[in-house]
């Protein structure tokens, strides 16, 4: 893992802890990133952290570019030694896998994507080895997910399995991106799974839909009155595969304002899950189970 | 109530310079395309100079003021009318109770911003009145403006007819337009015979063309250093894992057509990019129809802030003139 900085024109530095993805590097890129914020630095004014990389916007009129980089260099040795630890929330999130609106979406989209004659789950599923559809949408959701990043729209959340390397699905997104996408729409592409938190275009596989708002402008939504957004990175996601029956009833709750998302909260110490993956996951659904 | 859209024109929404600060959520900044001409058309009506103005693309919308108000249209060039008289552009005039005011023809340049004396006051939404109509911030209940909408604007009079910006203090691009580029962010995945043709060749602007980007056609396909992708980034040579955008930022999905980010544009994704446009230059891209064409200048960080002050310089004697 090398730290590469680079300029991004005249009022970013950009810097990738590494090229591939791992949680490693998204540790150190969250770890560096609150150092940036910590430094208070005149002249910044965006830090943002994504999956294994993070980006300073910051006002050349303020700050000369070349001292900016020198300042945010100066912190790598800080991001080395934090403790690769987290106290977080886990979150479930109701998923209503193989839809019919995604299905819609999907089929109108088709000379788009790799396999016209199957679903994007059935194309999935094949890919990744397993005989049925069923299969793949358990190992979905059996064990959870860390959200790595958020963006590319209005509060987009960037999910990483936590698994090991071999066991990580992977998808590509679709050859060419879809105009449409059913808003809540749980989607895939590369090794991260995503929630589309407004209906727009994307090209990730889509696999279900969630009724559980995630982004409400108006802030009317009981769990979005605080703030519009609902996801950090940090937070640890399990998906909930649910039926339409149960559909139904939760997007009833939502509107009535009775709806209330299970959440526990949660320790996340990286060298521990390491060490035990299965251990370390089993130990933060407990917590999940007992909210 | 003093604006009466009776005819919106084409994705006319409200901006002023934007928000910051949420870019990290997935929420862009936002804010006129060319924030040059919104300064400029905001000094001349004797507005602070961020204050929400129009934005309208190709074609004008058709207003009638129900208050008097100081008015003045920077940007894009297209007569401008009051009940049928025409105005001059880059000055200010007075459109009285009753009057309306409307626009012919596009001749030049792609977008035109709307300064009414006292601004235009909706609500804030996120620190700014920007319209960001994907996450239905900002704006009109979060879109772009529709016929019947009546916008409130700050009611005072303002300074009245007679002030304008002289023409050498006007910025349009020229034809070929150019726009300078500093290499960067993922710039080592190009080869160098690739990097050095992105610079060589004449581009021409695509038909997608908006507030999230501008994209390009007409170079040569760009071609990738040799690499065995890293893991989490996608199979193709144009992937990379999922990162931030910067503003201005170009990236290349599948090595064959430029697109810039712009105000709206998406906060992160999985395409390289190569660079960006200089900050100095991003208000021009905002003025470019369709099919305009393009040449990429390769500068260094000295330029690019060399022709940042240059800006600078140009609003401030923007400023002295019309003090």
């Amino acid at each position: 893992m090398k730290t590469r900085y680079t300029f991004g024109g005249d009022e970013h530095v950009y810097i990738e802890m590494d090229d591939e993805m791992s949680l490693d590097a998204f540790f150190k890129s969250l770890s560096m990133s609150n150092a940036v914020r910590d430094a208070r630095i005149e002249g910044v004014t965006e830090i943002c952290p994504a999956n294994a990389s993070f980006q300073v916007r910051f006002d050349p009129d303020v700050i000369h570019p070349d001292d900016i980089m020198t300042r945010i260099k100066e912190l790598e040795h800080k991001a080395e030694s934090a403790e690769k630890r987290l106290t977080t929330r886990i979150v479930e999130i109701p998923v209503y896998y193989q839809d019919p609106w995604t299905h819609e979406t999907l089929m109108r989209f088709r000379e788009r994507h790799q396999d016209p004659n199957g679903t994007d789950l059935d194309y999935a599923a094949k890919i990744n080895g397993f005989s049925t559809v069923e299969e793949f949408i358990e190992a979905h959701h059996s064990q959870p997910w860390f959200v790595s990043m958020v963006g590319f729209v209005a509060g987009l959340p960037f999910l990483y399995q936590l698994v090991e390397r071999d066991k990580q699905l992977q998808v590509p997104k679709y050859l060419r991106p879809r105009t449409d996408t059913p808003k809540l729409t749980v989607g895939y592409g590369g090794c991260f799974s995503c929630i589309y938190s407004v209906r727009g275009a994307g090209g990730y596989q889509m696999f279900g839909v969630t009724p559980m708002p995630i982004y409400d402008p108006e802030q009317k939504v009981s769990h979005l009155k605080d703030f519009m957004v609902f996801f950090k990175p940090g937070d640890i996601v399990k998906w909930k595969p649910i039926n339409r029956a149960e559909y139904d009833a939760i997007t009833a709750a939502v509107e009535d304002g009775s709806y209330v998302p299970r959440i526990a909260e949660v320790e996340f110490d990286l060298d521990e899950f390491n060490a035990d993956m299965r251990g370390t996951n089993a130990k933060m659904l407990e917590a999940l189970n007992d909210a | 109530m003093t604006l009466k859209i009776n005819n919106p024109g084409l994705a006319t929404s409200i901006q002023d310079l934007g928000r910051q600060g949420y870019f990290h959520l997935g929420i862009p900044m936002g804010g006129a395309m060319d924030r040059f001409a919104l300064r400029a058309a905001n000094m001349l009506v004797g507005n602070d100079e961020g204050a929400a103005c129009l934005e309208a693309v190709f074609m004008g919308p058709e207003i009638e003021f129900t208050r008097t108000a100081t008015v003045a249209v920077t940007g894009a060039q297209l007569p401008i009318k009051v009940d049928g008289e025409i105005q001059e552009a880059w000055s200010s005039f007075v459109v009285k109770a009753g009057q309306t005011l409307s626009f012919e023809f596009l001749q030049s340049g792609a977008r035109l911003y709307i300064a009414v004396s006292g601004g235009i006051t909706t609500p804030k939404a996120l620190g700014s009145r920007s319209t960001y109509p994907i996450g239905a911030l900002g704006g009109v209940e979060g879109r772009a403006v529709q016929a019947g909408d009546e916008l409130p604007t700050g009611g005072d009079e303002g300074p009245g007819a007679g002030r304008f910006v002289s023409e050498n203090l006007r910025r349009m691009p020229g034809s070929p337009a150019i726009l300078r580029v500093l290499p960067g962010l993922y710039w080592h995945r190009l080869t160098e015979a690739a990097g050095n043709g992105f610079f060589e060749d004449e581009w021409m602007v695509a038909p997608e063309a908006d507030r999230m980007g501008y994209r390009f056609k007409g170079g040569r396909p760009l071609e990738f250093v040799d690499r065995e992708q890293p893991f989490g980034a996608g199979a193709d040579p144009s992937n990379i894992v999922d990162g931030c955008y910067s503003y201005g930022s170009i990236q290349v999905p599948g090595g064959t057509e430029p697109i810039v980010l712009h105000r709206d544009a998406v906060s992160g994704g999985g395409y390289f990019t190569l660079g960006a446009i200089i900050s100095a230059d991003m208000d021009l891209i905002g003025q470019l129809q369709p099919h305009t064409p393009v040449k990429f200048e390769r500068v260094d960080m000295r330029a690019a802030i060399a022709a940042r002050n240059d800006r600078k310089l140009l609003l401030q004697k923007i400023r002295e003139e019309l003090a």
